[in-house]
């Protein structure tokens, strides 16, 4: 239903898809329960001419009984959902696959800058290469994201990965993806960051992996990495 | 100086002795300004809170037509307010939530209808303290007045959302605002003290005043659930009251309560925000229940279905509502592990929701239902609330939150529960004892008119934006045009389907306007008990005079008699000996 409109590109996102459709049919069981016998009632006992109305107290056991099945029956559904809601939060959030690679990605206002490794295939080295506004991943490799903030809160959405994190000033928080399907899709500061927070959208653009090391390539500074240790000499030469 | 003292003193001593006098003479005139500014009887201070309550709701929804005007033609000027830029969207945005829950539901659901209902409804003369009653409204004006001045000084009103997230909030450099953010934070707490001393009154008077005869259990429901949302929120606003000195002290003074990098932790804000936050929704809409429990009974000529379940499922939903405010901040930066101890909490609390729910569809079982426009509002609560209701679970679910937080599918429900808690309940609240306040009855047919011209442009406004939300739109982006994937023609028509409704929407509140004040006048003369109801307001003239009743009421039984077999009438006045 979701991925019609917004297309399903993680390895996760279809298990969040299905705990939504799961919460959807539950609880579109009982609006659709509740309101229908609370539209029969109005409909049924509209008032008529030396018709009284009943004396119901409520306390009754023939009128307790439903209410005390449904309550019940209500618990079991939130029981569904807690388990199958928590299972996917786990995987997601609190479990830490192997990665391929890593990205680092850093919100400030008003923009994302990502950090993506080089052509060593190592993050924090000299040949990083470090965009803004455009993340590059090479699909099917599996992610880690290191997120922080140089000043108010953002939060890191990737809708099509249905992927969300907020940014923190002063920490760095480690999450992970594992991107299934190629495309540019849109990242959105999913929070409320200062008068550019309507403004601070990016784009993840996933590649197979020739385009990607092709990307790579073309995105490298041979030079820079060639000449690593004598810093001073590069930044001149620039 | 001295001579000043002198004088205040002594006013004082007069006003104290006046303020007592409620069983002197109730004929002596008083004075323009003793009566109506500064007066302390409850009913007048009700109004005080009602019409300052409609008065901020104007200014809210100003605002939010100027915003929605935005979102469906970015970058147009929007009649009455001109262009909207960024910063200025942010500063609606933010006004609107903070004016529509702090200004407008609070002082309607709690203050207003807290301080008309509860003396008239337990049969006593007034509040308990009348002066610091007074004094919480005045508070309360002052604190609307610091808002409104927020908007008009130097770098605008706050734009950090009603949330007021640190360091946004906090750092001036960040939100542009440096005066704006520091006098909303005074205004919401100065608001808070203001609640404060009007649920000291909500409590004690209950507990000490009730007509001889009248049990605790006796009580009519909404007197209750105004007791209890003021408990819930005197145990949770002290937490934020103090978050909201610290965030002031952070402004201006140079403390880093929020600032990592000298030792804060903006996320300390949000645990403060929300433990007030959370218990805050259900601070306003028990007394929008109780409203809805007082008018289906009446209408349904049915006593309320498990009076006791009522009271025990609101109880269970209180002390509940105290251990789930960190579902707002699931993927906010928490122990991850945390977020499956809230989501079982969560779901938990739909289950005494659901109950009363449950509870409030089967007392319409057998009744005898007469659609008056009361009727409708309550009525529409219940089919409205269940909507806002069902979708909550969608993000109390830790798993299907990573993807919904802070999307519109968030505001779609949040405004599916809060519309019929604040707009809903108001009306129903307002038709309901309309003939009490001011003894004369409201048009019916332009009561239908506008309830049917409120009801379905609200549905048509927010049942867009859950779709928007699925579809991954996110909150408080001032224009969607800059998302390559959102701005789409079938986005955008659904905006604009949103944002035409509200036109509409707005535009039959004035038909409510024009039927309150020609209703004021000219409506049919009321009687003390229009609707044939039960409960002791009914049982003094319409409008009560200064003291309510001529002759304090006794109680000789609950509030929901009605339809009693082998009784000729179908109700049976609580005051009425047996």
């Amino acid at each position: 239903m979701i991925e019609q409109y917004v297309a399903s590109l993680s390895s996760y996102s279809g298990d969040i898809d299905f705990v939504i459709i799961l919460i959807g049919v539950l609880v579109g069981f009982w609006l659709l329960l509740a309101e229908g016998i609370f539209f029969g009632f109005i409909f049924k006992y509209r008032a008529k001419d030396g018709v009284k109305a009943g004396y119901v107290t409520g306390e009754e056991k023939e009128y307790t009984r439903p209410i005390t099945w449904a309550h019940s029956l209500v618990l079991l559904c939130d029981v569904a959902i807690v388990y199958f809601a928590v299972i996917i939060w786990v995987d997601v959030k609190q479990n830490l696959p192997e990665a391929d690679a890593t990205v680092n990605v850093i919100g400030q206002q008003w923009a994302w800058t990502f950090e993506h490794p080089g052509p060593d295939g190592e993050i924090d080295t000299e040949d990083d290469i470090r965009l803004v506004d455009e993340l590059h991943l090479e699909v099917g490799k599996t992610y880690h994201y290191k997120l922080s903030s140089n000043d108010v809160l953002h939060s890191f959405s990737i809708p099509v990965f249905r992927l969300k994190q907020d940014a923190i000033p002063g920490r760095t928080i480690t999450g992970w993806f594992k991107p299934t399907g190629t495309g540019a899709h849109d990242i959105q500061c999913a929070e409320i960051c200062g008068i550019g927070h309507g403004m601070m959208g990016a784009r993840v653009i996933i590649e197979d992996a020739e385009t990607h090391a092709a990307w790579v390539q073309s995105h490298s500074t041979p030079m820079l990495a060639d000449n690593s240790p004598e810093q001073g000499t590069t930044d001149e030469d620039r | 100086m001295s001579e000043e003292g002198t004088q205040e003193v002594h006013e004082a001593a007069h006003e104290s002795h006046h303020a007592d006098d409620h069983h002197g003479d109730h004929h002596h005139e008083e004075s323009f300004f003793m009566k109506y500014l500064w007066s302390t009887d409850h009913k007048m201070i009700a109004m005080q809170y009602l019409f300052t309550g409609m008065f901020m709701a104007l200014i809210g929804g100003f605002f939010s037509y100027a915003f929605r005007m935005q979102l469906a033609f970015p970058g147009a000027h929007v009649p009455g307010f001109g262009t909207v830029t960024s910063g200025e969207y942010n500063a609606l945005v933010t006004n609107h939530g903070t004016i529509m829950i702090f200004w407008v539901a609070m002082p309607v659901l709690i203050a207003a209808f807290g301080n008309y209902l509860i003396p008239l409804m337990i049969g006593c003369d007034d509040m308990v303290f009348p002066r610091i009653n007074r004094l919480s409204y005045q508070v309360f004006l002052l604190s609307a007045i610091v808002l409104i001045a927020s908007f008009f000084v130097p770098g605008g009103g706050f734009g950090g959302a009603w949330t007021a997230y640190p360091p946004l909030s906090s750092t001036a450099e960040y939100n542009l605002t440096p005066l704006g953010s520091t006098l909303w934070v005074i205004a919401v707490a100065l608001e808070f003290v203001a609640f404060l001393l009007g649920g000291i009154n909500f409590i004690t008077t209950a507990m000490n005043s009730r007509a001889p005869g009248m049990k605790a259990f006796d009580m009519p429901i909404v007197v209750w659930m105004i007791v209890i949302a003021s408990i819930l929120f005197m145990c949770s606003v002290g937490p934020l009251i103090a978050g909201a000195a610290m965030l002031v002290f952070d402004q201006q003074i140079g403390t880093f309560f929020f600032d990592h990098a000298r030792g804060g932790d903006p996320i300390l804000w949000q645990h403060l925000f929300w433990f007030f936050g959370h218990p805050e929704v259900y601070v306003v809409l028990l007394p929008a229940l109780g409203i809805v429990a007082e008018i289906i009974t009446v209408f349904s000529r049915k006593k309320l279905f498990g009076y006791k379940t009522v009271l025990y499922t609101t109880f269970a939903t209180g002390i509940l509502s105290f251990f789930v405010w960190a579902h707002h901040q699931f993927i906010a930066g928490i122990d991850p592990r945390m977020a499956n101890i809230f989501t079982v909490t969560t779901l938990l609390i739909s289950v005494p929701i659901a109950e009363l729910l449950f509870v409030y569809i089967a007392t319409l079982y057998k009744g005898s239902i007469r659609l008056t426009t009361p009727m409708l509002w309550a009525l529409s609560f219940i089919a409205e609330f269940l909507i806002g209701g069902v979708t909550g679970i969608f993000l109390g679910a830790s798993g299907a939150d990573i993807y919904f937080h802070d999307t519109y599918f968030v505001l779609a429900h949040f405004h599916y529960t809060f519309f019929p808690i604040a707009i809903i309940g108001v009306y129903a609240g307002v038709t309901f004892w309309f003939p009490k306040m001011f003894g004369r009855m409201m048009n019916d047919t332009l009561g239908k008119i506008h309830f049917w011209g409120t009801i379905i442009p609200f549905n048509l406004i927010f049942i867009p934006l859950f779709f928007l939300g699925g579809w991954g739109q996110h909150r408080r982006i001032y224009n969607f045009q800059h998302y390559p994937e959102l701005a789409g023609a079938d986005f955008q028509q659904l905006r604009v389907l949103a944002t035409v409704s509200l036109l509409v929407m707005l535009g039959f509140q004035f038909v409510f306007f024009f039927n309150f004040f020609i209703s004021l006048i000219k409506g049919k003369k009321a009687g003390p008990n229009p609707w044939k109801s039960n409960t002791l307001e009914w049982t003094t003239p319409s409008p009560p005079g200064h003291g309510n009743w001529a002759e304090l009421p006794n109680c000789y039984r609950g509030p929901y008699e009605y339809s009693v077999p082998d009784r000729e009438d179908d109700y049976w006045p609580q005051n009425e000996p047996a």
